[in-house]
């Protein structure tokens, strides 16, 4: 019965006669080292095809496709993007994109912070639990019902009661120029980001702030600091750079974003120094005129306008992503 | 003298009030467009949802009733194909990272790369898959050539390894080192202590991450434009445009029919009842003990 | 049934830490062999050496022979075959946490490719009435999981374990350090029966332990073999001065 009293028992024998599975093991690491370096030709595959197809736009307008403007033959105005005539510079949507994302990072970042802070730091206990969960359900909600909610309820709410007031008390200094009946533009834009790049920020500030050591905290309480002063001087002066990182983070976000933008900015090419005004942004011309491009070179106007999205998003993110971890593991390049 | 010091006490306790204050309002700040969205979105949606929402295919433009049938059979098709493309891969990847490049800088590399590839927007995706499998004509690339579900599946696919990849990585880390011991101990390949204790001791948080990236892909839009491109009949072919959620959403919301609004409502409020479940079911099994009974 | 091993010149390093020097003994088939020494002396590294877990850690290193019954170790075969054929139980119970109790005892055979279910209930319960575990859980073998019994209970689970895949020897790296006096004793017990089985090698940092279960015994000392001899005689009229001295507690 079982494992024998004498000689090799069948499950000695059965044991005996399995290899030693080396050519299996073998394969199996290098099937899971493919996984992984998969994800480095992911990134190298999207730069090549992006830069090929490009190409056209490239050898036609050069660098100067990102800053130069042509002026309308007819009213002498400058002019920027006319696909029909071939006229391609991606100015106008740059600055939309800039205007945008920095907009919603002047509303967000005071506002996440003071969530994290009220999080980590002040929150009861019971509430921790719930409040975390509803932002995590913020990060979870697709930018398309953002957009949606933002065109439906924001965009009315911008037009009869925010904008109205905006223009009266600040119309002085020429940001908040009422003339464009619509609500729609790049505040609506900016808001609706801001909404959406809240969490990131928040979660991440929150993350940076726990890691400070709880003996920073109590060398400055015991200094006879008050709360606030505890907090400046014993966790934001630590996580900083992490915070810092948090925030380029929710800037890399709100660069690429998509839908929510495209549904509210008013997506039109031209620059305007009012906020109240229609604008658009990199992201958002890629997806309202891709599927309809006029022309080959549009589209490759198009392509080469999400190229200069990728590399700036990589860029920000991989800035982002070294600071995030010079706080939370110490040293970027050490193994946790 | 001790004025002075009485009114710096003063200001010092009127700054930390004040802070406080600030705090709890940024809170309410931020929750309140939360509990705007979800109000607005039940109060307009519901009153859409019926049946025939399941069951039917939309109307042509102008015509009242109808329904996202066709959008959901979709999404359910693209999402069928990202997740045979990213979860494979991405829980590959992190075994790879927890269980062979430990502590090297290949590891470190991969690991950097998979969290600047997750900031990537997904329009530059959705570009690149137009570029790769879309616009050319390859007898190495399926389905090529022209706008397809298998396209836009290979698109939200890509989405999902990053974030496969490091929650898998990070619930490896946590099973027990004694575990492993002991699966070694007893003289068990390589691969097959990986896959059949390691994996599977980490599954609960594993599975968790493959269901925080599906539910992320599933509301993605913009990768989705070009690449499964909409389809107004339904449809279940890899080699045809198919239509999705969020894209039938987006271009229903733009349109001038108030009947379209309202589909668009009641698609939105699905969505987002499948994204609330999936992250309710994350945050259930999470706090329950990823690892509930390893030592 | 056992087999013997033979060790000779035995070296092993962590890193740049020479753990264990030249290492020279034989163990006797089918006895049981007590391991002692202060902690750190390298006498864990030893049994870790024995089956070639030791090289598990990326910095660890080994020179020397080790033969178990008609086999070097290092030369003829891969560590996974050493493994089926040398079973460890560990200092802290380690059931596969996911797993029943049932899939914990057959998880060496089945996940080794065995598949005759009705031998592989027979194994399980022969393997668990040797560990002296089968009335406790034989109601419950496919519902209860292997983390949901107690500290000793685990124990003998992790011994049926080894037991199931029948080795030739068992090591035991200080299996009832983790456990309450009760659960030791029975540990002990089951050493006892089992030695006229298996070569057994249990490594222990308490003498008493070594004393009563074991006919051999070796005593460790900064990464070298002291005395090696009966137990008896090591603990009645050791023949160096430091085994005397750590035996009579008169060691650090």
């Amino acid at each position: 019965m079982g494992p024998g009293k004498e000689g090799p028992s069948p499950v000695r024998v059965f044991l005996l006669s399995r290899g030693n599975s080396a050519i299996a093991d073998r394969a199996f690491r290098w099937l899971m080292t493919l996984c992984a370096f998969s994800i480095f030709g992911i990134v190298g595959l999207i730069a090549w095809r992006l830069m090929v197809s490009s190409q056209m736009t490239w050898s036609q307008f050069g660098l100067g496709f990102f800053y130069k403007s042509f002026v309308d033959p007819v009213n002498h105005q400058p002019m920027y993007w006319d696909p029909v005539n071939g006229y391609f510079s991606a100015v106008p949507f740059i600055y939309g994109t800039l205007v945008s994302s920095f907009l919603s990072l002047l509303i967000a970042v005071p506002l996440g912070v003071g969530l994290a802070i009220f999080l980590t730091e002040m929150c009861p206990r019971a509430l921790r639990g719930p409040l975390a969960f509803l932002t995590e359900l913020l990060a979870a909600i697709p930018s398309i019902v953002y957009g949606l909610w933002a065109m439906y309820a924001l965009v009315p709410l911008l037009r009869e009661y925010v904008n109205p007031l905006l223009t009266s008390l600040l119309g002085w200094t020429g940001l908040f120029n009422n003339d464009n009946p619509t609500g729609l533009g790049f505040l609506a834009g900016g808001v609706i980001l801001s909404i959406m790049i809240l969490p990131i920020i928040s979660s991440l500030t929150r993350e940076v702030m726990t890691a400070v050591p709880h003996s920073q905290r109590e060398a400055v309480l015991a200094l006879g600091a008050t709360r606030w002063e505890m907090i400046r001087m014993g966790v934001l002066r630590n996580a900083r750079i992490g915070i810092v990182g948090a925030i380029i983070l929710g800037l890399g976000r709100a660069l690429g974003e998509t839908m929510a933008v495209t549904m509210v900015i008013g997506n039109t090419p031209e620059i305007h120094k009012s906020l109240l005004a229609n604008g658009t942004s990199m992201a958002a011309v890629i997806a309202n005129e891709f599927s309809e491009a006029v022309s080959d070179l549009h589209r490759s106007a198009l392509i080469e306008i999400g190229l200069a999205l990728f590399l700036v998003t990589i860029v920000v993110n991989a800035c982002a992503q070294l600071l995030v971890w010079v706080v939370t593991r110490g040293a970027p390049a050490q193994a946790r | 003298m001790a004025g002075n010091e009485n009114l710096r006490t003063r200001w010092r306790a009127w700054t930390d009030a004040g802070v406080t204050v600030l705090a709890i309002l940024a809170t309410l700040i931020v929750v309140t467009p939360l509990a705007a969205i979800f109000g607005y979105l039940i109060y307009k949606g519901a009153s859409s949802l019926n049946l025939a929402f399941f069951m039917q295919i939309p109307r042509p433009e102008g015509e009242s009733g109808g329904g996202m049938a066709n959008a959901i059979v979709g999404s359910g098709v693209l999402l069928l194909v990202a997740s045979l493309i990213g979860v494979p891969i991405g829980i590959g990847g992190g075994v790879f990272l927890a269980e062979f490049g430990r502590g090297t800088k290949l590891a470190n590399a991969v690991r950097f790369t998979a969290d600047v590839l997750n900031g990537v927007p997904s329009i530059v995706m959705g570009l690149a898959i137009y570029s790769l499998i879309v616009s050319t004509h390859s007898g190495l690339i399926p389905f090529s050539g022209h706008f397809s579900a298998f396209s836009g599946g290979v698109a939200l696919g890509i989405m999902m390894i990053p974030t496969v990849c490091r929650t898998t990585e990070e619930m490896l880390l946590m099973v027990p080192h004694a575990v492993r011991e002991a699966a070694l101990g007893l003289g068990l390949p390589n691969w097959r202590s990986v896959l059949s204790i390691t994996v599977k001791t980490a599954s609960p948080g594993i599975i968790t991450g493959c269901m925080l990236a599906f539910a992320r892909v599933a509301g993605e839009t913009a990768p989705l434009i070009f690449t499964a491109f909409g389809n107004a009949f339904m449809n279940t072919s890899l080699n045809q445009p198919i239509e999705a959620l969020p894209l039938q959403i987006w271009v229903f919301a733009i349109s001038p029919y108030d009947d379209q609004h309202r589909l668009a409502w009641a698609g939105a409020l699905v969505l987002i009842a499948l994204i609330v479940l999936a992250v309710s079911l994350v945050r259930y099994v999470t706090s329950r003990g990823v690892l509930k009974g390893a030592s | 049934m056992g087999v013997g091993i033979e060790v000779s010149n035995l070296n092993a390093w962590y890193g740049s830490n020479h753990t264990l020097q030249d290492i020279n003994l034989n163990i006797p088939a089918n006895h049981a062999t007590a391991l002692i020494g202060p902690s750190g002396c390298g006498k864990s590294t030893f049994v870790r050496c024995l089956n070639r877990m030791h090289e598990t850690n990326p910095i660890a290193r080994v020179t020397g022979m080790v033969r178990i019954g008609d086999r070097d170790i290092y030369a003829d075969a891969k560590p996974v075959e050493i493994r089926r054929r040398v079973g460890m139980v560990f200092q802290r119970p380690n059931p596969f946490p996911t797993m029943s109790i049932y899939d914990n005892v057959a998880a060496g055979l089945k996940l080794n490719g065995f598949s005759n279910r009705r031998a592989l209930d027979e194994i399980v319960e022969h393997s668990l009435r040797n560990s002296a575990l089968w009335d406790e859980v034989k109601d419950d073998l496919k519902k209860k999981s292997g983390a949901s019994l107690s500290g000793g209970q685990q124990q003998r689970l992790c011994i049926a374990r080894a037991l199931a895949v029948d080795p030739e020897v068992l090591l035991m790296d200080e299996p009832a350090s983790a456990l309450d006096p009760v659960s030791t004793s029975k540990i002990e017990d089951l050493i006892f029966q089992l030695k006229s089985q298996y070569t057994i090698v249990i490594v222990t940092h308490n003498m008493q332990q070594a004393a009563r279960v074991a006919e051999k015994t070796g005593f460790f000392l900064n990464g070298r073999l002291v005395e090696f001899d009966s137990t008896h005689k090591i603990f009645t009229n050791p023949a160096d001065k430091r085994t005397e001295d750590y035996i009579t507690g008169r060691f650090g």
